[in-house]
């Protein structure tokens, strides 16, 4: 009680911190939303009365992304260790954490991606296949246009995880508020540090439900 | 235009093949609109999608504008679907497009330059009457205003066939005049070969030409629309044409009136073209002892002509009731006692 409030905490650190957060959760997104799109398109083409309707291959990513998405990711990371030595060279710092992260959401947004391509009128489909668009027309200008604002939420959604992901990857020794709020806040028992890291990634979750929210819903003409 | 031969189409599911369309042969002219009724599960969705290759017979060709159809793949049979248009029960359009962008899609598709494209979707906006509509979203339109899209977006590459896949039954009745007429206003000045398919009588006798009546995946009874009006051959026909001909409440109305009337007979006449139009009653009272009187009475517009019926009563000696029913009967009226008095 007598010490002042926030004494513990060594801002520079704490600001260095945020932006290895930051820094991990947007390649992870980028590289999941590109990987997860990929995923999801070829799950819906491949489905039942689709564009390139094969039930091998569709068993084949479905067992595939189920396997991924099942798997607790913290032992996922560990299962990926030797992976992530070959790709980024080490098991430390935030580089080490994106490996990680994108094999275990991508196949998360994959299935959300799924789920919004289906949510697509049949007949809208049928349409531009009575137009004579070919299925890269199809693919790019009727899915991926009419599917925008599930795919905007999905990845709203995916993001999130993905920032709640990195504080996992940061016991391991990733960096990252995660990283920081364990060794200094738990381990040296500084409960303000642990305090202002989580008020720091709600901050950020906030900011981007907040985005996503807005982008959905200027792009949504429904 | 259109040569269907022999087409069949077999679904096997596990309870065993089913035909949805089953021998049928159609040969459908240039600038002919040609009508397919049919209750759901006729087989009809099934034909009209051959057309464009949307569903391949099992057997048969289809040929469309010198194209076999069911045979081409690929981009050939891309190429073929830009003349081949098509508009839709629920119009299909795509929500995240503006009705321009919409009506432009089939230019992207045919790969027309963005001027050329904005030229020809500012001609057609104003074919099908949608001006200040253009920057507008689909969900911001009615009914009748996405069908419009639907129907420019059609146009778009000038096609030769437009197919119509229940395209008004989304429709209340009044759109769906509007929309027909549009139809019709496009076949005469554009000289587009329509085929539409449909659940309503009243579709068929409004603008086709021609019409197949369609039951179990075959075809049962095909002909001009005012032949099969005067002269419906099977019972689903004449089930169809009483829902344009007889209004509901007819038969009640007919059953009250024997009730009613003790003596005499009550008649109903048949009027097809050109004797819709003869003085049949004013000749009857003229030359006849007996006393009619009109009881219901309907005449309904086809392409060809009209159609219509009437109900009379006519009372006198029964001599002369005869005399009369005789009479009309060589007026080429249609002629039939519904009691005997």
């Amino acid at each position: 009680m007598d010490k002042p409030y926030f004494q513990d905490i060594d801002w520079p650190g704490m600001w260095a911190a945020t932006t290895e957060t930051l820094y991990m959760t947007a390649i992870s997104v980028v590289a999941t939303f590109i990987l997860g799109l990929l995923l999801g398109l070829l799950l819906f083409l491949t489905g039942k009365d689709n564009l390139w309707e094969n039930k091998p291959v569709n068993t084949i990513i479905s067992a595939f992304v189920n396997i991924f998405r099942s798997i607790p990711f913290i032992i996922l990371i560990v299962l990926l260790i030797p992976l992530t030595t070959i790709l980024v060279g080490s098991m430390i710092g935030e580089n080490a954490a994106l490996p990680a992260l994108i094999v275990g959401a991508a196949p998360f947004y994959a299935r959300m991606v799924e789920i919004g391509l289906r949510e697509i009128d049949k007949g809208v489909i049928e349409a531009a296949k009575s137009m004579g668009a070919s299925t890269s027309t199809i693919i790019f200008k009727v899915l991926l246009p009419e599917s925008m604002p599930a795919l905007v939420s999905g990845i709203t959604v995916t993001a999130i995880a993905l920032v709640g992901y990195t504080a996992m990857a940061g016991v391991i020794g990733a960096g990252g508020l995660g990283n920081l709020a364990y060794l200094e806040g738990y381990q040296r028992s500084q409960n303000d540090v642990t305090l202002i890291a989580t008020i720091i990634i709600l901050i950020i979750v906030f900011i981007i439900q907040f985005l996503g929210d807005i982008i959905t819903s200027k792009i949504d003409k429904r | 235009m259109i040569s269907i031969k022999n087409v069949r189409k077999i679904y096997s599911s596990r309870q065993g093949n089913v035909h949805a369309v089953d021998n049928v042969n159609v040969e459908i002219n240039e600038g002919e609109i040609f009508g397919v009724i049919g209750y759901s599960g006729a087989g009809k969705s099934t034909l009209i999608r051959m057309l464009n290759g949307l569903e391949l017979p099992t057997e048969g060709s289809v040929t469309v504008a010198g194209r076999v159809v069911s045979k081409i793949r690929g981009g050939e049979l891309r190429k073929a679907r830009q003349e081949i248009s098509m508009i839709f029960q629920h119009f299909n359009l795509l929500w995240s497009r503006t009705v321009r962008e919409n009506i432009s899609f089939p230019l992207e598709i045919a790969g027309v330059t963005r001027k050329e494209r904005t030229k020809r979707v500012d001609e057609l906006i104003k074919l099908v009457g949608l001006e200040g509509r253009e920057d507008s979203y689909p969900s911001q339109l009615s009914g009748g205003q996405k069908q419009r899209v639907g129907i420019a977006r059609a146009l778009a590459n000038n096609p030769k066939v437009l197919l119509c896949d229940e395209a008004t039954s989304a429709l209340d009745p009044q759109t769906t005049d509007s929309i027909l007429e549009l139809l019709v206003d496009i076949n005469k000045r554009l000289g587009l070969t329509i085929v539409l398919i449909t659940h309503e009588m009243h579709v068929i006798r409004k603008i086709c030409h021609r019409v197949a009546v369609m039951e179990n995946g075959r075809i049962v009874e095909m002909g001009s629309v005012l032949e099969v009006f005067k002269n419906p051959q099977q019972p689903i026909t004449k089930r169809f044409v009483q829902q344009v001909t007889e209004p509901e409440e007819t038969k009640e109305t007919v059953e009250q009136l024997i009730e009613q009337y003790h003596s005499g007979e009550i008649v109903q006449l048949t009027f097809v073209g050109g004797s819709a139009e003869q003085p049949v009653i004013t000749n009857l009272i003229r030359h006849f002892d007996v006393t009619v009187n009109i009881l219901q009475g309907k005449i309904s517009q086809t392409q060809s002509g009209s159609y219509g019926t009437l109900f009379i009563h006519l009372d006198g000696s029964k001599d002369e009731i005869a005399k009369a029913i005789e009479f009309i009967g060589t007026q080429q009226v249609g002629v039939e006692v519904i009691r005997n008095g």
